[in-house]
């Protein structure tokens, strides 16, 4: 077996084999597929208590809603978390990626996590790929010198903001908070404000909608409010449900029992110490 | 043209009561032209644990055998199979690594996981992967499935009631697309038994 259909790569990061037939295949005439995008609205503010981020729960593959209930709030460490925007599998891969090696830096410090170390090193990866991982992200979190809010672009252009927005619904919510923000807010009003924050992106941005998410990171607590506000539920919900006038035809039945799934407990002897 | 349309799929999943149901149509096309009614999209990866891929025909075949030699690895390992939360994340990251250069397919897994609760996802070409708690969709029909689904689906249907609709759902979608069809193919699996359908549709 040659060395290219080894599946298992020990190494790890991307492999580019399947490049050379694609760009053939986009020459030939057929066009590259399009990926799942998170349209987005995702915003984040620093209270006088912590942090809290925000985002909606619309992921859009182009014109089309393929999940109207995504989570785009990303753990990152317990102190810490993440907001994405931009291609769906970029973000979660990166924010994975990063939370797994701030997980092992912890284990090797000893110390919580700070959240400067988990911007330079999503700083470091986006450079490094020049803006073709495309992530744009709002990194939030509070470590032992306070709370700490970034925003990260695909190209690895960092900003340190008390108050910050990203995505494509990012102008919507920033008039919010522009007009709004103010420091030393508590708790109540921060969330609010994120709230109606995430909610212009929703109204007003195609590319934003559903649900709001919520995360509320404080000095050794942190809430995640999933689907905090749900402002677009079904209108029109039939009692009756569907019913169908023709049945189905079936041309063939095949049936396969399945035996029963056993649990195998091994019932031994502790090690010796 | 896009490359997904290049051979024309279309597969659904959809969970029930202790049970999921995955289906997909049968044809097989270069473009406009048919070459085969009867191409398997849907393959089993153990009992409990089915993968559907639409898109490039070759990727489909490539990708599953990639797949299956992933699991059986596993299954030496573990002594065990594989749940299908970490399938999919599998799948995922085998997707994830060619971010550049992808496999030209979108994958929809189907399985039954702890205390015989239904799991299903999809993933977009990269392996961004969208769990869901009612059906899942890919393939060129896709738009007219995301429809038809919306419209059909109601939650906690036992085993027959949902083979009618997610059946419904995909002839229906697959006559306003002319890429996929000629006929579908059921798969309803319970915590007993697994039972596979044809199903007669338009043949154009």
């Amino acid at each position: 077996m040659s060395q290219s259909t080894v599946d298992v790569s020990a190494k790890g990061g991307f492999s580019f084999d399947l490049c050379k037939r694609n760009e053939m295949l986009t020459q030939e005439g057929l066009k590259a597929p399009s990926f799942l995008k998170t349209g987005t609205t995702i915003v984040g503010l620093i209270f006088k208590d912590g942090v809290i981020l925000g985002a909606d729960t619309r992921a859009t593959e182009g014109p089309i809603v393929a999940d109207k209930n995504c989570e785009k709030i990303h753990y990152m460490a317990p102190n810490i978390y993440c907001c994405g925007a931009g291609t769906a599998a970029d973000t979660e891969a990166v924010t994975d990626m990063v939370s797994s090696q701030l997980r092992l830096h912890r284990y090797e410090t000893g110390r919580d996590s700070r959240v400067i170390t988990a911007l330079t090193l999503l700083k470091k990866h986006l450079f490094s790929y020049q803006g073709h991982v495309s992530a744009a992200l709002v990194l939030g979190g509070v470590d032992i010198t306070g709370p700490h809010l970034h925003t990260i672009d695909p190209n690895g252009l960092t900003e340190t903001l008390p108050f910050a927005t990203m995505g494509s619904g990012s102008l919507a919510a920033m008039s919010v908070f522009e007009a709004k923000y103010k420091e030393g807010l508590t708790r109540d009003e921060g969330i609010k404000l994120v709230a109606e924050a995430i909610c212009s992106g929703i109204f007003n941005d195609l590319g934003s909608g559903s649900n709001v998410d919520i995360c509320v990171i404080t000095k050794g607590n942190k809430e995640y409010l999933r689907n905090y506000m749900e402002p677009n539920p079904r209108t029109y919900v039939s009692s009756k449900g569907y019913s169908f006038t023709k049945k189905t035809e079936v041309l063939l039945t095949k049936i396969t029992p399945l035996l029963e799934r056993v649990e195998i407990t091994e019932v031994g002897e502790a090690m010796e110490e | 043209m896009s490359i997904f349309e290049y051979n024309g799929s279309a597969v659904v999943a959809m969970v029930g009561k202790n049970c999921f149901a995955i289906a997909s149509d049968r044809r097989l096309g270069v473009q406009l032209q048919t070459i085969a009614t009867d191409f398997q999209r849907i393959s089993k990866i153990h009992d409990h644990l089915f993968i559907g891929l639409s898109g490039l025909a070759t990727d489909v075949q490539t990708l599953y055998q990639r797949l299956v030699f992933r699991h059986k690895l596993y299954q030496l390992r573990e002594e065990r199979d594989m749940k299908p939360e970490t399938f999919a994340s599998l799948v995922s990251a085998i997707l994830y690594e060619k971010r550049f250069g992808p496999f030209l397919c979108q994958p929809v897994i189907a399985g039954l996981g702890d205390d015989n609760k239904p799991f299903i996802c999809t993933m977009d070409s990269i392996g961004a992967k969208e769990l869901a708690k009612d059906f899942v969709v890919s393939g060129t029909a896709s738009e007219s499935l995301y429809g038809a689904c919306e419209a059909m689906y109601k939650p906690d249907m036992e085993a027959e009631e949902l083979f009618e609709t997610i059946s419904q759902a995909l002839l229906s979608s697959v006559d306003r697309d002319c890429l996929s069809g000629w006929g579908g193919h059921v798969y309803v699996v319970t915590p007993n038994e697994v039972k596979e359908r044809i199903l007669k549709g338009r043949m154009d």
